[in-house]
């Protein structure tokens, strides 16, 4: 029997819950409910602002339409108000009669606009702004009307005033503290942030009480409470928000400022019962904006879905990035230094709007704020985020001194048909669009535009012009931390499901693991993961592969593939170039050419040919189209080049032979050089044994000449090639079991850092050392030549004939009877 | 309409597809794991990637040259950025061959 949850609030942060639950499966395990008293499916309440201003379409600013609720089976009572829960007997009462019974129960009911006491609130012209009804108020009423107040300086009331102004208004602020955004800003910021907004074009009256709002019936002016006045058509009042506990505290739920929560986000009342979101109260602190409410709602969907049931929330550091009327701010931690010890690093220039200040303590970021400088500001979230110690010169903190990176346009400023992805073809316009029509995650995104799809190098960008236009509803696909997309774990969890369960087959980890759903793009990527795992005694599903893995060989853009032998390390004999010539005359390769890795290339070669091409050549495959070891380049080394010092030919041999199809979480290029002038490029290879005088060899590893160029890092200096051929297998074989799926030795080298990899492959400091040399010991031992093996019999048919006696038949009755 | 028996339908790989020409037409038919069977033109409209050589599972092939996706059941694209595909009905019979309508 499934349980049954209900959720009470269809916001950000309900709907992002039923959407993290079922993303883990939580389909199979709950009949779920959820009451929203907005008549409308799940939208993103951030941008409501640019709905104001009319950048956005409101159709454009919603997440799940009704028709996602239907199709993931949530039953969702639109436009229904809970009058009432009945803890006693687990009963929540909607105001329309309808009566949901629950298992587990979650508030996630938002807050509502705080409206200060003051007279004449009820006349036309009057709003708040909150919700997508409002807005649309809002909206209607600036018609042919000029002059607008907006009640309240902080976050929410200048977005309202910028949207106001967009649409044409005269825009008054009216607050009552001493400096706009008090709540994120110190008194500095606040007032250089007042002048830039004074010379955008608003009126900004600052310690202004209003008590009085007046006119006959519809709005005409406001009054305050030192007796001025100010004239205008409309008023929105945005003075901040109150968390809606009220039905809580009916229930007998204990509330403080929210819905009071402990660690597992359940109420000290009911462990059936949570909280979440802007409602709740945790250790003390209610929140205002989204991200903490991703973080709520990610560890409640683990906790639910009984993915990870111990997971806790211990409250969310908060470093966000906002735009306010179109002026970048960034804010985190604290907002002023807490005593004496604390260290602040101040710097403005009132003049152009910036203003910086970093709050240090124990060496570390405790808060910052960062007005007007985009620039800088994903260095000091990211350091503030991961704590890490911050530099001895503070102005690094500031500043980004790198001069060129000053000179370079930002990305956000360039014209819409700026392409992006080069590859693809994608446009900034392009991108934007689609951020618009409601991909939030950089991998949906991706997946729509195509931008990133190629050689990856545009997806920093990519994901620049995600923040841009997604803001704060930037949501991080889980997805990014598992190993293949369609199987939610991250490697380590995975491979330890995999080995305790003893999956062999790609269908048995889907079967498993991922409820049966055969993820086409997660085959591949499982497929390699199981064979470094198993070696001999996995299972091979051949369907699982992609067409290169399948026919090895490479397919081509007309649908011919690419034949190429083994050379090893590049040496060859009048014989095998024979033979090639000779198979590329009898199947009439288009092409013949030499490739980078120094072998002979035979293209356009027919599918159904395949399996002669081989027999003819009478070579072993050269790996040349799949996630695997590739080849060992080398120089002629000590053998015939005057310079040389190391038989670098002798060890490319070795390597080659002793690694050919050698899979991998992404290809692995070698490179062996005689000696430092590094003819074959050792130090741009994913790992390159350069000779140097003495009889050593120096071992680089993360090196790449691809769409990125990076100089590997030394791995370790070695006295023979067999200790070169040691370590080359020890870091493989760490690789191939920590690696991601396509990620290449350079990032992974970037992830883990090298002096960790150092110290596992080298000084043996987790004591794996021995099994990771046994495990590649295995997969060398496990191999066969691919173009040995009989696949299916249709395996390389281009097409296929229809059979038997070609029947047409014309009749449904006819076809029956063959 | 036209039905063309296509032969036995282990000549399809379980969990592959395989390319047929049917007079005129081009047509990849797909074998699922899950027992499910379909059919649609044979070349991505793309740029004429042969769709047969695809990776199949959860209903959508994966073309194999650009990695655009599309929906067995509708032949519609997974990414929005493509026409979709055309679909034809087929079926296995009782003698275990696979009949295509065209
Ligand atoms: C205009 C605007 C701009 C914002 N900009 C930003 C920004 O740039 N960055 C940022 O981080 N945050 C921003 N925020 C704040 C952010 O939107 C909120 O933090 C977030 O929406 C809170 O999510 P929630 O689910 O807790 O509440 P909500 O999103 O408010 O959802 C609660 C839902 O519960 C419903 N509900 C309440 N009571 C009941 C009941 N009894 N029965 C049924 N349903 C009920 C409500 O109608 C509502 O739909 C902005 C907010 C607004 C209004
Ligand atoms: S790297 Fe050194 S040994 Fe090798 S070819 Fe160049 S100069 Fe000669
Ligand atoms: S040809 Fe199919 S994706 Fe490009």
């Amino acid at each position: 029997m499934k349980r049954k949850l209900v959720v009470i609030g269809n916001g950000m942060a309900g709907a992002r819950l039923v959407e993290e639950i079922l993303l883990r499966g939580g389909g199979e395990r709950f009949e779920i409910v959820m009451f929203g008293d907005e008549p409308y499916g799940n939208y993103n309440r951030i941008l409501l602002s640019n709905v104001l201003a009319g950048a956005h379409d409101p159709k454009d600013i919603f997440i799940n339409p009704l028709r996602w609720y239907e199709d993931n089976h949530v039953k969702l009572h639109a436009g229904v108000r809970v009058a009432s829960v009945d803890r006693a007997a687990r009963l929540v009462h909607g105001d329309n009669g309808v009566v949901e019974s629950y298992d587990d129960l979650v508030f996630a009911m938002g807050s509502s606009a705080f409206v200060p006491r003051m007279d004449g609130i009820e006349k036309n012209g009057v709003f708040v702004f909150r919700t997508l009804d409002d807005c649309d108020s809002i909206i209607k009423y600036t018609e042919g009307r000029k002059t607008a107040a907006v009640i309240g300086g902080g976050l929410l009331g200048l977005e309202a005033a910028r949207g106001l102004m967009e649409r044409g208004m005269k825009v008054h602020v009216v607050h009552l503290m001493n400096h706009l955004m008090e709540v994120q800003l110190d008194r500095m910021a606040g007032s250089i942030l007042r002048s830039t907004l004074v010379r955008m074009g608003l009126q900004v009256h600052l310690e202004k009480a209003t008590c009085e709002i007046t006119g006959n019936g519809s709005v005409t002016g406001l009054r305050f409470k030192d007796g001025g006045t100010l004239d205008c058509d409309m008023v929105v009042i945005s003075a901040g928000i109150r968390p809606n506990t009220q039905l809580a505290k009916e229930a007998g739920l204990t509330v403080a400022r929210g819905i009071v929560v402990g660690d597992d986000l359940a109420t000290p009342d009911d462990p059936n019962v949570f909280a979440i979101g802007e409602c709740s109260e945790h250790d003390g602190k209610t929140y205002g904006l989204v991200a903490p409410l991703w973080d709520q709602a990610r560890v409640l969907a683990e906790r639910l879905s009984a993915r990870r049931p111990q997971a806790t929330y211990h409250g969310s550091k908060i470093a966000t990035k906002l735009k306010v009327m179109g002026v970048d701010l960034a804010v985190m931690g604290d907002r002023e230094s807490s005593g004496p010890d604390d260290e602040e690093v101040t710097y403005a220039e009132a003049k152009r709007g910036v203003y910086k200040k970093v709050i240090v303590r124990d060496g570390r970021i405790v808060g910052a704020i960062l007005l007007g400088d985009p620039a800088a500001a994903p260095g000091l979230v990211q350091a503030f985020d991961r704590g890490v110690e911050v530099p001895d010169n503070r102005a690094e903190l500031l500043f980004q001194l790198d001069a060129g990176a000053a000179n370079t346009t930002r990305i956000e400023d360039l014209p819409d048909d700026t392409q992006i992805c080069n590859c693809n073809g994608v446009s900034k316009g392009d991108i934007l669009d689609a951020v618009k029509k409601g991909c939030r995650s950089l991998k949906v995104l991706c997946d729509t535009t195509r931008a990133g799809m190629g050689c990856g190098t545009c997806k920093k960008q990519v994901e620049t012009l995600l923040e841009f236009g997604a803001g704060d509803s930037k949501v991080e696909d889980p997805s990014v931390h598992y190993y293949v997309p369609g199987v939610p774990l991250p490697k380590p969890d995975l491979v330890e499901e995999i080995r305790a369960r003893g999956l062999k087959s790609v269908s048995a980890v889907f079967r498993e693991l991922a409820d049966g759903k055969e993820d086409p793009g997660s085959k591949p990527g499982l497929a390699s993961l199981l064979k470094t795992l198993w070696g001999k005694d996995y299972v091979d599903e051949r369907d699982a592969r992609f067409i290169n893995d399948r026919v090895h060989a490479n397919i081509q853009r007309d649908a011919t593939f690419s034949v190429i032998p083994r050379i090893y390390g590049g040496v060859t004999t009048a014989d095998q170039l024979r033979a090639i010539a000779d198979a590329a005359d009898k199947y009439d390769a288009k092409m013949v050419k030499i490739t980078g890795g120094q072998r002979i290339d035979l293209l356009g070669i027919k599918k159904e040919d395949l399996p002669n091409v081989w027999r003819d050549l009478g070579m072993p495959s050269g790996h040349a189209y799949s996630k695997a070891f590739r080849t060992c380049k080398t120089c002629v080394g000590s053998e015939f080049c005057r310079y040389g010092v190391g038989h670098s030919t002798e060890l490319g041999i070795k390597i080659e032979e002793r690694f050919q199809g050698i899979e991998s979480p992404h290809k692995m290029k070698l490179a062996t050089a005689g000696c430092p002038r590094n003819c074959s490029e050792a130090t741009t290879k994913d790992i390159g044994a350069v000779a140097i005088e003495g009889g050593l060899w120096e071992i680089y590893v993360g090196g790449a000449a691809g769409s990125r160029v990076r100089k590997g890092d030394i791995l370790c200096t070695v006295g023979s090639q067999e200790e070169v051929l040691l370590y080359t297998g020890r870091f493989m074989q760490y690789y191939r079991e920590n690696g991601k799926y396509l990620e290449r030795t350079y990032d992974f080298i970037e992830r883990v850092g090298i002096d960790k990899v150092r110290a596992v492959v080298v000084d043996d400091a987790e004591g794996i050392a021995e099994r990771l040399d046994a495990a590649m010991q295995a997969s060398v031992d496990a191999y066969v030549d691919p173009w040995k093996e009989t696949p299916h019999e249709t395996q390389f048919s281009e097409s296929l004939e229809p059979q038997g006696q070609l029947v047409q038949l014309r009749t449904a009755r006819a076809v029956g009877e063959r | 309409m036209t039905t063309w028996n296509l032969g036995p339908v282990d000549r399809i790989a379980l969990g592959e597809g395989r390319a047929y020409r049917a007079g005129e037409h081009e047509v990849a038919v797909f074998r699922t794991r899950t027992g499910g069977l379909f059919a649609t033109q044979a070349r991505c409209p793309h740029k004429q990637g042969p769709l047969a050589d695809g990776i199949v599972g959860a209903h959508q092939v994966i073309c194999p040259l650009h990695a655009y996706t599309f929906d067995l059941h509708t032949g519609c694209p997974k990414n929005g950025t493509c026409e979709a595909l055309r679909t034809y009905e087929v079926e296995v019979n009782s003698a275990g061959d696979v009949l295509l309508h065209l």
